[in-house]
């Protein structure tokens, strides 16, 4: 058991699950997350979808917790809870009035091993689901990323999205749903990370009675095929209704883990306005960035934003313009391109590092505002690195020099090493 | 199977923002300040409003006013857009401004030691905007992408003809973001119009939240603020009176190449200044919200399946803002969801909500309270919301009073008030229906 910054403990329960506590006593709330090593990268052809379709069927009732009362006993305590599934993990949140957490302990625990997944739960389900995916395909960026995300991985289980291909959402069996469920929804498979107005000890003494009778899994051992090099730039073009052109550029960069994020990091804000690497957390604008500077003011662009994402495995940093309609995405990339080329030959200037860092620290002060979102830090950088790469987080970008930033771009903007997507619009599809 | 406690919670009633914690004070010039101190984080939020919107409008000028907040930010007498930006985004902070219906909304963000250069540029571009030609060409530019983009939005098409049907000949039919016609037309002059006309100090509102001393917030605001004047400032029009639908609207907005439908259907609803508004928050947190969407998401997705989302919204502005139903569906199940949905709300207004119902939404509105009230967002989101209809410093101590003193005959009386299903405006859109 150790404490360490802010006064964090962190421990392991004998059958594997770890534990993380934060006490806040600035509101008399708190947030429990419990973070589940499982997401569409655990998944392949035939279960694509299923992580997140098991998350949905951990709404739908135990014999403790039967359909539906979840929902309201959760929502009379005024309490507010959710779930997200991603590609490396899949959380599940509950953020109460602190005398009514027990609640959401009992929920947690009951739901990791005593999930009924009802056949006639799933079968209802299954039309949610689909319905869920048939909104994200209305959106043509949706269309355009699962194709270049499809292209970027041949190999990899980061091939798909994470609602899954309809040919696997339309025939997953309860059976598969069930199995995926048992194999990694094990305590030591887990994170348990709280925070907010409660006293470690006790509040860990419960976590005990409540967590430490599920009996430890086998250990769900899955390795992705890593992806193999690129050896050319690849080009996926989607067809839509609209008048709107989108352009998605994405490099293959490493892992949240690697020495070269941090750089990264610095890259995209000077390139492309400075991240929120909260996944609900707002951002600041980003009318200075080199992109919006050369795209938008250049009259070619709406709007541009880029995203690094810190992962398990080497992911995508994505660059996403919307470009005007009496333009071509072909015009925006040779922009695009023009910018990478400057960010290739010459350091970036010391005032634009400067301005990245003041940017990484003020989103870090926002971030740690809410309560919700501490409990969020706590888990988050366990799934794919550790508490120290939170903790770290301001410093190790502190240490980054522009020469790393130059270096990063040498390293990893290169054409070899990207997709291109294009969203071209058919105005003759008929839209109202 | 767990027992559940049916009390309502009790809140620490201190613990709320009350006449203790939060500082008004009303300048001069008619602005109004309020600032609550929280040195739980080195940030600051700054929020506020201009009463100036789009509430007076004509067809051709939607989105005028929306253009004209938009335009602000793009260049000043002192500063050009490139250093205005600059100026935030090299310390981090957020500044955005937004013209809705009746106000223009204000919303900032930095840390703490940066709360003057937030206000400092705040108030240059409200009174000392510049609207350069070229930097406005190009935001038209952007704005008629964003309609585009909003022509094939399914949700953003169904909300665009509900709002027609229901609200047939009155200002809440027109879109206050505007229409590619008309936004095309704007040029410079009319926005310094708009500007010159609309824009003023009376009636204006800011909050101000975090690791700052309330006093120094006052003087702070007062020092960016306190000298401004617009005699000449032109209100609103008042707002017309509405009549509800007469039997089953509909409309359907065909979109080819989408997978699903999105369904709009409802109803004027009550204003925030209606005395029954607290009974129709409840009705519609059992109709639409409590839980995954309370009963509407029973019959609709967790029952039928039929939709991933499907709730219903009282939007309680300071008018007749919709009470309705928003789901998405597929197109064959269009159909259905509509009876579903109706079935709903002829069940809310014949029969009382049960007693359990009700006691879960109360405890569930007064429970809730301290998660919204726990970031400076939150707590300036709040005070915004007594200052703007006039609830009182003590609103938010009293509020779990007035929460458990609504009754379930208040519920179904307000329910029929304001909801037949044989009589609603129903707008689709989706790959259904004719091609316009």
């Amino acid at each position: 058991m150790t404490q360490g910054r802010d006064t964090v403990l962190r421990t392991r329960l004998r059958n594997g699950l770890e534990i993380r506590l934060k006490e806040i006593h600035t509101a008399p709330l708190i947030s429990s997350w419990i973070w589940y090593r499982v997401g569409s990268r655990n998944e392949y052809a035939g279960i694509t979808g299923i992580s997140h379709w098991v998350e949905h069927m951990q709404f739908k009732g135990t014999p403790t917790f039967p359909a539906g009362v979840l929902d309201r006993a959760i929502s009379r305590d005024g309490g507010y809870w959710n779930a997200l599934t991603w590609i490396d993990w899949t959380s599940y949140f509950e953020t109460m009035p602190a005398d009514r957490i027990n609640l959401a302990l009992q929920l947690e625990a009951d739901r990791m091993l005593q999930s009924e997944f009802d056949p006639s739960e799933v079968k209802s389900e299954r039309t949610v689901i689909i319905s869920e995916r048939q909104g994200h395909e209305n959106e043509p960026t949706f269309r355009l990323y699962e194709e270049v995300q499809a292209a970027a991985f041949r190999v990899h289980s980061y091939h798909h999205t994470v609602i899954g291909d309809m040919a696997d959402l339309q025939v997953m069996t309860r059976d598969s749903l069930y199995e995926h469920y048992r194999r990694f929804y094990v305590p030591n498979n887990a994170v348990l990370a709280i925070a907010g107005d409660f006293r470690t000890r006790p509040m860990l003494k419960r976590i005990r009675e409540l967590f430490g009778p599920i009996p430890r899994g086998p250990r769900p051992e899955f390795q992705p095929r890593p992806e193999p090099a690129q050896n050319g730039e690849r080009r996926v073009t989607v067809e839509g209704p609209g008048e709107t052109p989108f352009l998605n550029v994405v490099y293959h960069v490493p892992p949240g883990v690697d020495s070269d994020f941090f750089p990264l990091t610095v890259l995209d804000s000077v390139l492309t306005g400075a991240s929120n690497l909260n996944f609900f957390g707002g951002s600041i604008s980003n009318k200075t960035s080199r992109l919006y500077r050369a795209l938008v003011e250049g009259e070619l662009a709406a709007s541009v934003r880029g995203g690094l994402s810190a992962t398990i495995d080497p992911y995508l940093y994505s660059i996403n313009v919307v470009v005007r309609p009496d333009h071509t995405a072909e015009e925006a990339l040779d922009v695009v391109d023009s910018e990478l080329t400057k960010l290739i030959d010459q350091p970036i200037e010391m005032e634009e590092l400067i301005k990245a860092m003041k940017q990484a620290r003020a989103l870090f002060a926002y971030n740690s505002e809410s309560i919700t979102n501490q409990a969020f830090w706590l888990g988050f950088s366990e799934m794919f690195a550790n508490h120290i790469w939170f903790e770290t987080y301001l410093d190790r970008l502190a240490e980054v020099t522009p020469e790393h930033v130059l270096e990063v771009a040498h390293k990893y903007l290169s054409p070899t090493n990207r997709v291109v997507g294009i969203y071209r619009p058919q105005p003759e599809i008929r839209g109202g | 199977m767990v027992e559940i406690d049916f009390s309502l919670p009790k809140l620490d009633i201190r613990s709320l923002p009350g006449p203790d914690s939060i500082l008004r004070r009303e300048l001069s010039n008619g602005i109004v300040i309020l600032a609550k101190e929280n040195f739980a984080s080195p940030s600051v939020v700054i929020s506020g409003y201009l009463v100036v919107g789009s509430l007076g409008e004509t067809r051709q000028e939607a989105g005028l006013a929306h253009l004209t907040a938009l335009s602000l930010m793009r260049g000043t007498k002192e500063r050009s857009f490139n250093q205005i930006f600059e100026s935030i985004e090299s310390i981090g902070a957020l500044l955005n401004i937004g013209a809705g219906t009746h106000i223009t909304l204000v919303q900032g963000k930095a840390l703490a030691e940066d709360l003057n250069v937030l206000l400092d540029l705040l108030s240059e571009v409200l009174r000392n905007p510049t609207f350069p030609k070229s930097q406005i060409e190009r935001l038209k530019a952007e704005q008629l992408t964003a309609l585009a983009i909003r022509d094939q939005d399914t949700g953003a098409r169904a909300q665009l003809a509900f709002d027609e049907l229901a609200y047939k000949d009155h200002p809440y039919s027109l879109s206050s973001v505007g229409y590619k016609d008309t936004t095309s037309e704007f040029t410079t002059t009319t926005i310094r119009t708009f500007h010159r006309q609309r824009y003023g100090p009376q009636g204006m509102v800011i909050v101000v939240v975090g690791a700052v001393e309330a006093k120094a917030a006052f003087t702070a605001v007062e020092e960016a603020l306190g000298s401004w004047t617009n005699p000449r400032r032109v209100s609103a029009p008042d707002l017309p009176a509405i009549e509800k639908p007469i039997g089953l609207l509909r409309k359907a907005v065909h979109l080819a190449g989408k997978s699903q439908c999105d369904i709009v259907l409802g109803t004027p609803g009550p204003s925030r200044f209606d005395e029954d508004y607290m009974a129709a928050s409840l009705g519609n947190s059992i109709l639409g919200r409590f839980g995954m969407y309370g009963r509407i998401g029973d019959a609709v997705r967790e029952s039928a399946g039929l939709a991933y989302y499907a709730y219903s919204t009282v939007s309680g502005g300071p008018g007749p803002g919709p009470w309705q139903v928003i789901a998405g569906v597929n197109p064959t199940g269009v159909e259905k969801a509509i009876d579903l949905i109706r079935n709903e709300i002829r069940d809310l207004v014949t029969r009382r909500v049960t007693k359990r119902e009700l006691l879960e939404n109360q405890a569930n509105f007064i429970g809730r309270l301290p998660l919204h009230l726990e970031s400076n967002e939150g707590v300036a989101s709040a005070l915004l919301h007594i200052e703007r209809y006039s609830l009182g410093l003590d609103y938010y101590q009293r509020y779990p009073e007035l929460v458990a003193a609504v009754t379930r005959d208040d519920v179904i009386r307000t329910a029929k008030r304001f909801l037949d299903p044989d009589h609603l405006a129903i707008a689709i859109a989706g790959p259904i229906g004719e091609e316009a």
